[in-house]
């Protein structure tokens, strides 16, 4: 068995804690191999072939693969899959696009955000936001599929893969790129961070969102929102944590003003210690909460931020 | 131009999902049952492009049990000029597979010919996330997921995607399937009077035999238990205890 897995690159930039959890995951299935793709992915394929557990990587630079579109992208991967009984990648928003497009293709269901590896054929994934985990034994010939990476602790460095390099696909005519908006932060990576910060609708307004931001950068974390933050407009939407959002699961999780809806509760249960302010002592959030803090978070967070 | 929404019924948004004692499944006996919500933005986002003139007839399709034609009804008391709903299950508890839901869209596709097709991005059951872009496979049309803006333009489209890190725009030549995030529109309610309108409103009965797709499931369902339980923890009095409770666990 051989396992053909996605590595999420960026800008020509590998995403290495996404992959090395990916590739942790699945390394029980056979060889792993790491493809890397994009306008530029050399410098990528290097850092992959770092990864401990990678056997080998691919490395498939072109303008078709510029932008990760789903559809050329879906096509490398397709041409490849001959050699490969399991095709997989880090469930990022660029996998989620893609991966299904692949199993279609090679007339297989996908299994989305795997958080569990049973055997070859077997994984276990969240279901209805969490509240079910769904064993399922796969009958494709080839499983196609993508990892939560919150479930799994990143493959550890030290490898020394060969890379080889192979041609990109044509450009499709179905789709072009126009621009991308992405927002510049040196905080750290939402899904990767050891710490994470998250403010809810009890914020208020976008220009109270910043005392979170100032706790967040505080404690070196990343910035977090729920979907109520989001939707008014508080929060970008690449900061959401939650089931149609990201999934984290740091060291310390704060959620400011955050009630704890069962679809916000799907992406950060798993967190090791969760953190809550709120001044509604009856909010769900509390029932998952290490420690609680009922106060207004606008006396609270302040007080936080200077005795930290 | 015609617009294509699949529509999926699933548990209610506000219902917690309870796993069945036989570990077969979760519970969907006597719970609410209602249109998946990114289903509810495309369909609104349909009815939007109808009444801005750029789509003549939005035709909505759901698979599944027979009780789905509730769920047709809500999207054309919304507003959808049709529905055609395909029998695919006789128990509730059986989920149809992204794949063989793909496979009969394709099918109906092939018959109705619309330009654009919108999906809700997820469906908050199964959270598999794989509809629309399966479906856009097995047609060889463009995709454009996670959908917060759309803008027709001709023969093409204008998407703005959710994406990890900010947006993204893409292009995509029509015919193509857009998939539906939460930022895409604000859904309305269906008011009185409308609802009262969709009960004439056409709605076709097929079933997956009239398309000759087998839907029989490629992932059998091995099991299904409760996620850990994570129980609450204490309640600190003061900022001063919460900060030094975290500094006794080493986080801060």
């Amino acid at each position: 068995m051989a396992v053909l897995l996605l590595g999420e690159v960026n800008a020509g930039e590998l995403s290495v804690d996404a992959t090395a959890k990916a590739v942790a995951a699945v390394q029980s299935l056979g060889d792993v191999t790491v493809l890397c793709a994009g306008a530029a992915a050399a410098d990528a394929g290097a850092e992959a072939a770092k990864i401990d557990g990678v056997a080998k990587v691919l490395v498939a630079e072109g303008d078709s693969l510029g932008h990760r579109l789903a559809e050329p992208t879906a096509d490398l991967i397709v041409s490849l899959a001959g050699d490969y009984s399991h095709i997989c990648a880090p469930a990022t928003t660029d996998a989620k696009n893609v991966m299904p497009r692949v199993a279609a293709l090679l007339d297989a269901m996908v299994i989305s955000d795997v958080s569990g590896v049973v055997d070859a054929d077997t994984f276990e994934r969240p279901i209805y936001a969490g509240n079910a985990i769904q064993t399922v034994k796969s009958s494709d010939e080839k499983k196609v599929f993508t990892v939560r990476t919150s479930s799994f602790d990143a493959a550890g460095d030290g490898g020394s893969a060969n890379v080889e390099t192979i041609d990109a696909p044509a450009a499709s005519d179905l789709s072009s790129w126009v621009e991308d908006k992405m927002a510049e932060s040196d905080r750290p990576e939402l899904t990767s961070a050891g710490i994470v910060v998250s403010g809810g609708r009890g914020v208020g307004s976008e220009d109270d969102f910043e005392l979170i931001e100032k706790l967040a950068d505080k404690l070196g974390a990343a910035v977090g929102a729920s979907r109520a933050a989001v939707d008014s407009g508080f929060a970008p939407n690449d900061w959401q944590v939650g089931q149609t959002g990201k999934v984290v699961a740091p060291e310390l999780y704060v959620a400011v003003g955050i009630s704890g809806a069962i679809q916000h509760l799907a992406g950060m249960k798993d967190s090791k210690i969760i953190v809550a302010i709120n001044k509604d002592e009856e909010a769900p959030i509390f029932q998952v909460a290490d420690y609680g803090l009922v106060a207004d978070l606008f006396t609270a967070v302040p007080e936080l931020i200077e005795k930290l | 131009m015609k617009v294509l929404v699949p529509v999926k019924r699933v548990i209610d948004y506000n219902v917690k999902a309870k796993v069945k004692s036989d570990g077969s499944g979760v519970d969907l006996a006597n719970v609410k049952m209602s249109m998946n919500p990114f289903d509810e933005i495309a369909v609104e986002e349909a009815i939007r492009l109808k009444e801005a003139g750029k789509a003549e007839e939005v035709v909505v399709v759901s698979i599944g049990v027979k009780q789905a034609q509730e769920t047709l009804r809500t999207a054309l008391a919304m507003g959808a000029d049709r529905a055609i709903l395909v029998v695919a299950a006789d128990d509730v508890h059986n989920d149809i597979e992204p794949l063989a839901v793909a496979k009969i869209l394709k099918a109906v596709i092939d018959e109705e010919e619309p330009k654009l097709v919108i999906a809700g991005k997820q469906a908050i059951d199964n959270d598999m996330n794989a509809t629309g872009q399966m479906l856009a496979a097995l047609l060889g049309w463009g995709q454009a997921t996670f959908a917060s803006e759309l803008d027709l333009d001709g023969d093409s489209a204008k998407v703005t995607r959710e994406v990890d890190g900010g947006l993204q725009t893409i292009e995509v030549k029509l015919p193509a399937i857009v998939t539906a995030d939460l930022r895409l529109n604000e859904p309305r309610y269906a008011s009185l009077p409308n609802i009262m309108k969709a009960k004439k409103k056409p709605l076709d009965e097929k079933t997956a035999d009239d398309y000759g797709v087998d839907v029989s499931p490629r992932l059998e369902v091995v099991k299904v238990s409760e996620p850990p339980e994570r129980s609450a923890g204490i309640k600190v009095e003061s900022v001063d205890e919460l900060v030094s409770k975290l500094k006794e666990k080493g986080v801060v």
